[in-house]
């Protein structure tokens, strides 16, 4: 019980910085991206390659991730989304979706479809407290993904380029009316938001393998954990990322393993149903 | 140091200024009086490049100003104090006034700017750290001309500033309008509330359906007969 509720608590931090990202882009941009988990899987093959050839941790090289993820995100931003930003919702959901096409079948074709793990020191490792135990590879991705919502959550409030993504958000006019550029801001929020997401799926490559499908894996769950936390909120993501985790974790001590991500659908469902605006109040 | 000249402008539709020419100059309060379909709002976000399709002539300091991407705006020294106060509302109100130097954003200065906006305002300065999208009307429009100040304009453009307010905040306001133009700062008045705006200015036009019909010193449009009965209601 306390095993499955730690495991959960481990897990659902990396779900919220993943699901961070998504939430991010749709908050500033108004745009759902259903190309992003996609991103994951680009941040996952950016450390696996960095693994590979450079011999870095993954828990290192997804700083690299970040970097090449946000790169490609800005320019993906400014070469396609930018052109849909005022369009209708469908233009919108065409774009990412075929965005998700592209990219997947892109990344078929460049790294093959077999999975790739990598192998790390710590693997197998692990922390006893007592009765519970803690893998080293999940207790990492937990407290690199705390590390980065922490400095993410410190640029939003304290830098000017954060405050102004903020603003942007709120009232892209006046926004404008006080010398900030949106184009470039909207950039800089997607490319940020993918990268948050590459991120998480770097970290998370000790325990899980990376394949052109892995994205698929991490829809549902990225976006029940969005809806948790309501649309838009960075907080709040984070929330329903742990929420997520714990939910996912406790389920399999009840129902065998393969209907988990049941229990994820039927609060997705529920969520939607009851509480659209998202379970915290005002985040 | 502003110069609008021959401006022409249209959301896509019909003309909702056409030949409009005026001029702000230095130290001087200017306000722009009309009904509310005139294009009174369209000139002012003509002249901070938030439309488009504006055409003719707009120089400010000698710098052209159409063609001009509109983030490029406030740092020649325009603020503008958009129609309906447009504070950023999940911001605080502290927030709200830094965004408000983000063309100017050295830390110098910044806590001296911060100072003049509360010695202004005080009651902003008593709710600095509220969300500003809970606060009243009225210290809303006080947090959007405050922001617009930490920009340290040389013009200062207020599209309606008493808008839906009670009077006793309107009074308030039209003293620190006052006192925003003796510190020095160019002002470009667009009011329904003709009474206030040519008590506060010391010029203005009279804009019909987007054309100039007259303008003059405030006391002369205060005695002309038609301004009186349009928009004095005397």
């Amino acid at each position: 019980m306390f095993q499955a509720l730690v495991d959960g608590i481990l897990l659902g931090g990396v779900y919220g910085v993943i699901a961070t990202g998504l939430s991010l882009v749709f908050g500033v941009l108004g745009v759902v991206n259903f190309a992003h988990a996609e991103f994951l899987m680009l941040g996952m093959y950016v450390a696996w390659f960095a693994w590979r050839w450079l011999g870095l941790d993954p828990m290192l090289g997804s700083v690299l991730s970040f970097i090449v993820v946000f790169a490609v995100g800005y320019l993906v931003q400014r070469t396609l989304i930018e052109r849909v930003l005022k369009a209708p919702p469908a233009a919108q959901v065409f774009l990412t979706v075929g965005l998700l096409i592209v990219i997947e079948n892109a990344a078929l074709m460049a790294f093959g479809s077999e999975f790739r793990s990598v192998s790390v020191p710590y693997q197998v490792e692990g922390y006893r407290l007592g009765d519970i135990f803690i893998g080293a590879p999940y207790l990492y991705a937990f407290i690199a993904a705390i590390i980065l919502a922490a400095v993410l959550w410190l640029y939003l409030e304290r830098s000017w380029t954060g405050r102004a993504i903020r603003a942007v958000a709120q009232d892209p006019m006046a926004s404008t009316l006080v010398g900030v550029d949106t184009r470039r801001t909207y950039a800089l929020a997607f490319g940020l938001g993918v990268a948050l997401t590459a991120f998480g799926g770097a970290v998370i490559l000790p325990y899980i393998t990376v394949s052109p499908t892995v994205g698929g894996q991490f829809v549902v769950l990225m976006f029940t954990v969005v809806v948790l936390g309501g649309l838009g909120s960075v907080a709040g993501a984070l929330a329903g990322g742990i929420v997520v985790g714990v939910v996912q974790s406790m389920s399999t001590l009840v129902f065998p393993i393969q209907l988990q991500n049941l229990c994820l659908f039927v609060i997705f469902i529920a969520v939607l149903a009851l509480r659209p605006q998202g379970l915290i109040k005002g985040a | 140091m502003l110069e609008v000249c021959d401006l022409s402008a249209a959301y896509g539709g019909p003309d909702v200024l056409s030949g409009v020419s005026l001029e702000v100059k230095a130290g001087e309060t200017v306000a722009v009086l009309g009904a509310n379909t005139a294009g009174k709002t369209t000139l002012l976000r003509a002249i901070s490049g938030l439309v488009p399709k504006a055409r003719g002539h707009i120089a400010f300091e000698g710098t052209a100003l159409l063609g001009r991407p509109a983030h490029a705006i406030p740092d020649l020294g325009i603020g503008h104090v958009p129609e309906g106060r447009h504070v950023f509302p999940r911001m605080s109100t502290l927030d709200n006034l830094l965004m408000g130097a983000f063309c100017h954003r050295d830390a110098r200065d910044l806590t001296e700017r911060i100072e003049r906006v509360f010695k202004l305002f005080p009651r902003v300065k008593e709710r600095q750290t509220q969300m500003a999208g809970l606060m009243s009307g009225g210290e809303q429009q006080m947090i959007s001309i405050g922001r617009a100040l930490m920009g340290t304009p040389k013009l200062l453009l207020l599209d309606e500033p008493s808008h839906g307010l009670a009077p006793l905040v309107v009074d308030e306001l039209h003293v620190a309008i006052g006192e925003i133009n003796r510190q020095g700062v160019s002002v470009l008045l667009v009011e329904q509330n003709a009474m206030l705006a040519l008590s506060v200015a010391h010029r203005g036009y009279v804009l019909e359906a987007g054309h100039v019909v007259l303008s003059g010193t405030s006391d002369e449009l205060s005695a002309d007969p038609g301004v009186r009965r349009a928009y004095l209601g005397i």
